[in-house]
């Protein structure tokens, strides 16, 4: 599955557009970035089921709607479960021949944090192991943001929300965010992926291979909001390149059992870089950065170890 | 219909359960979503057994919950397919928010329920208590008392979801029909309803015609969106008699959707619904032997509900006695029917007694001889406005 | 109106103008711009495209090709001018 990379430069971007503007994301959303491109590699031929969440609100209030590929939002929990069942129709109707039998139609199931972290977490652990052929993109922006930011299984320690707040008890989030990909990954999942949206010719090739892989796919892509993360609208792209930088946010994928880092970093920069850009974790003390830096420390050298050699390289600022 | 029964139908033994499996086989259904629960289990056994061995052309998706089942029925309905699920009980309550989903996007899935008890305490016997918490669901609902009623309604239901495009559940006694065998006459030939159920066109997720279902409606179009289900679900009235009846002409049976016994020259009728309706018979033919005047009816479809069909039927009753197997708590008349029944009659100024009586919750059971203590109590019109908690230990 | 809030047709959001809601407007100096396409890879809504109107810069550099903000639907988030590696992209306050 290995080989040269589909999209090389952002020459290699198709310039169709499948999705279109008019939408009522906020300004700087990277979620329409996200959107906007996996509907590129996706292209024509491909039936797009949504998660309750700020980008099916977003997109489809009536009777507007920013998709030019059919589009189906059924609830909050339960999209993986919907995605099996336009999976199954469509196998189903091609062995009937209601259906043409060539017809290549790809499924995808597009879903936030809360919708798949947590009360989406059965029905995708469902789909999963059924092995439909789904491609499940999963847009990360750490908290339910649609419902205004409260605390979700995705929200990373420390990290401000409506719902863990910063007072004289609590310092935000107290605990760990949950580590997705990986649970995904040890359903035997065929291809298991993360990235980014600054990474985008790494995020499209993802998305290119999820689509080509007999039987379920996962992508797992982080969505800085500017919203919820409180940051000045242009840096989301900027802030999505620090996530990689400072290795807080590792873009690796798991392709049949073979587990590659594919955005390497040689010269990794401190945490700090990242989390002092986010009006999230302005009360961090120094000490709780340091923290933080500790434990992408040691996760870093996990993934050295599990790599074999350095990927991720030490920290120089 | 012994013509008809010799050239095209095959005479089994089926509980309604496996009546359920064989419609839906029939049917030709295309995706079938489920989860077990018991007392439903058997049916998804029996259609994956038809599809094991080739018997049907379907895939069967083994969810992981009847939320999924639902969501998953939703998403195939959505993508064309001729969508079918079965369950029972805190099933039907785990898919509650969808099913208000599936008939918001009027996808024309039909659902099988064998009728159970709720939770707590646990039961696993049969009422009516899952059936009657969907009422407000916008499902068209039709509950059957024989397994062959069961089998036919199952191919009726897709005659009048996609033409009115509403989800269909079609209901029967937990146990008491899912679990016992009668005669049941099935296709004995395949594709014996592609006629009565065609393959029609409708909007679905086309990648030549890309459409976005399940949008997001404000205030400025949520309420008319609910509308045409009112007018759908007023149309879906019309079009279960038209589809009973063009069965009935195509294939020998029919059933209406009030279905009256012995009612003429009643001083009481029984109304009910289930199969308990043969019980409820049993006792009017006793009781009529003794020259007692009672009679019995049963509604057959319960939403829409059957108006016409019940005004007729008041007109010819004295009084009626209501037999709910299921309650709503928090109300003098607590039967959900009889409720429904006395809103209808204030709406059209009949008055003609109404007693309601709440009766075989989890499966207690319910005999001839209780039936006629019944009449005998509401013939005598010494009967409490309120609803009756028939047999109940306090 | 379909039934069951069906949309009919793709992609019609584009009806909606969101310009309105820009507060900083992003101006593409069309001299200093390197048609790297970084503008247009990651605008969210989308509202910068590629089109085909040749330019020749002042220092005599030849493009076929120019990228152009949509204003209709431009809501001033700022990626662009962020992301813009030549710094070609100037961001003005609106003034209304």
């Amino acid at each position: 599955m290995s080989g040269k990379p589909f999209f090389r430069t952002i020459f290699d971007v198709p310039h169709e557009e499948y999705f279109s503007p008019g939408h009522g994301l906020c300004a700087g959303c990277t979620a329409g970035t996200i959107a906007k491109l996996l509907l590129k590699v996706a292209g024509p031929n491909t039936i797009v089921v949504n998660a309750t969440g700020c980008v099916e609100v977003s997109t489809t209030t009536y009777p507007y709607t920013s998709w030019n590929v059919p589009w189906l939002h059924v609830a909050f929990e339960n999209t993986a479960a919907a995605a099996s069942g336009v999976e199954s129709a469509i196998i189903a109707l091609k062995k009937k021949g209601i259906m043409d039998p060539s017809t290549k139609v790809n499924v995808i199931a597009l879903a936030g944090d809360g919708g798949t972290y947590d009360i989406g977490l059965q029905a995708l652990s469902g789909m999963l192991e059924r092995g439909h052929r789904v491609m499940y993109v999963l847009y990360d922006n750490e908290a339910y943001m649609n419902t205004g930011i409260q605390r979700s299984g995705s929200t990373p320690e420390f990290a401000w929300t409506t719902t863990t707040p910063v007072g004289s008890q609590w310092k935000g989030k107290m605990q760990q965010k949950k580590p997705i990909a990986e649970i995904v990954s040890a359903h035997g999942t065929p291809y298991v992926a993360t990235s980014n949206p600054n990474n985008f010719t790494d995020m499209m090739n993802k998305f290119k291979k999820g689509l080509e892989t007999e039987g379920p796919s996962f992508v797992h892509v982080l969505q800085p909001c500017t919203t919820g993360w409180k940051f000045d609208p242009r840096y989301g792209i900027e802030i999505s390149r620090l996530a990689t930088e400072t290795a807080m946010w590792i873009n690796w994928e798991n392709d049949h059992g073979e587990f590659r880092v594919t955005v390497t970093v040689p010269r990794r920069r401190h945490v700090r870089n990242y989390l002092r850009m986010q009006g999230r974790f302005s009360h961090l003390t120094e000490q709780e950065v340091n923290e933080i830096q500790d434990s992408v420390n040691k996760k870093v050298e996990n993934i050295n170890r599990l790599v074999g050699k350095t990927v991720i390289g030490p920290l120089v600022e | 219909m012994e013509t008809i029964a010799k050239s095209i139908w095959k005479r089994l033994p089926l509980s309604s359960n496996y009546a359920v499996a064989y419609a839906a086989r029939d049917s030709d259904v295309d995706e079938i979503a489920a989860y077990p629960i018991t007392p439903q289990t058997t049916v998804v056994e029996k259609l994956s057994e038809f599809i094991a061995n080739g018997e049907l052309l379907a895939e069967m998706v083994h969810v992981e919950s009847e939320h999924s089942a639902m969501s998953a029925s939703i998403g195939a309905s959505a993508a064309g397919a001729r969508a079918f699920t079965a369950t029972s009980s805190q099933g039907l309550e785990l898919m509650h928010e969808l099913l208000h989903i599936a008939s918001g996007m009027r996808l024309p899935i039909v659902m099988s329920v064998a009728a159970r008890a709720l939770s707590a305490p646990l039961s696993i016997w049969g009422d009516y208590s899952d059936v009657m918490n969907t009422r407000d669901t916008s499902w068209i609902t039709i509950i059957a008392s024989s397994a062959q009623e069961v089998y036919d309604s199952i191919v009726q239901a897709y005659r009048i979801a996609e033409s009115v495009m509403l989800p269909v559940m079609v209901a029967y006694d937990g146990f008491m029909m899912s679990h016992t065998y009668e005669p049941v006459f099935v296709s004995e030939k395949a594709g014996l309803f592609r006629d009565y159920i065609p393959r029609k066109g409708r909007v679905v997720l086309d990648t030549k015609k890309p459409v976005t279902m399940g949008a997001v409606a404000n205030p400025d179009w949520y309420y008319e969106t609910k509308y045409q289900q009112v007018k759908a679900m007023s149309d879906a009235y019309g079009l279960s008699v038209e589809a009973d009846q063009t069965f009935s002409k195509l294939y020998g049976r029919g059933y209406g959707l009030v279905e009256e016994y012995n009612v003429d020259n009643s001083e009481l009728v029984i109304l009910t619904y289930g199969g308990i309706f043969g019980t409820v018979k049993q006792a009017v033919d006793e009781m009529r032997e003794q020259g007692i005047p009672v009679g019995a009816a049963r509604v057959r479809l319960f939403r829409p509900f059957p108006l016409n069909e019940l005004r007729s039927l008041l007109l010819k009753s004295k009084a009626v006695a209501v037999l709910d197997r299921s309650f709503s708590n928090g109300l003098p008349v607590s039967g959900p029917l009889a409720v429904e029944l006395k809103s209808m009659m204030n709406s059209y100024n009949i008055n003609v007694p109404v007693y309601s009586y709440i009766v075989g919750l989890g499966q207690r059971t319910v005999t001839e001889a209780d039936i006629s203590k019944i009449a005998s109590q509401a013939l005598s019109s010494k009967v409490s406005n309120e609803s009756i908690y028939w047999g109940v230990r306090e | 109106m379909p039934a069951g809030a069906v949309i009919m047709e793709p992609g019609n959001s584009a009806e909606r103008f969101t310009g309105d809601w820009r507060t900083f407007k992003p101006v593409i100096n069309q001299d200093k711009c390197t048609r790297c396409l970084r503008c247009w890879v990651f605008c969210p809504e989308p509202a910068i495209s590629i089109v085909d109107r040749q330019y020749t810069s002042s220092s005599g550099r030849a493009w076929k090709n120019s990228v152009e903000i949509n204003y209709d639907y431009c809501k001033g988030c700022g990626i662009c001018v962020e992301e813009c590696e030549p710094k070609a992209i100037d961001f003005i306050e609106e003034v209304k």
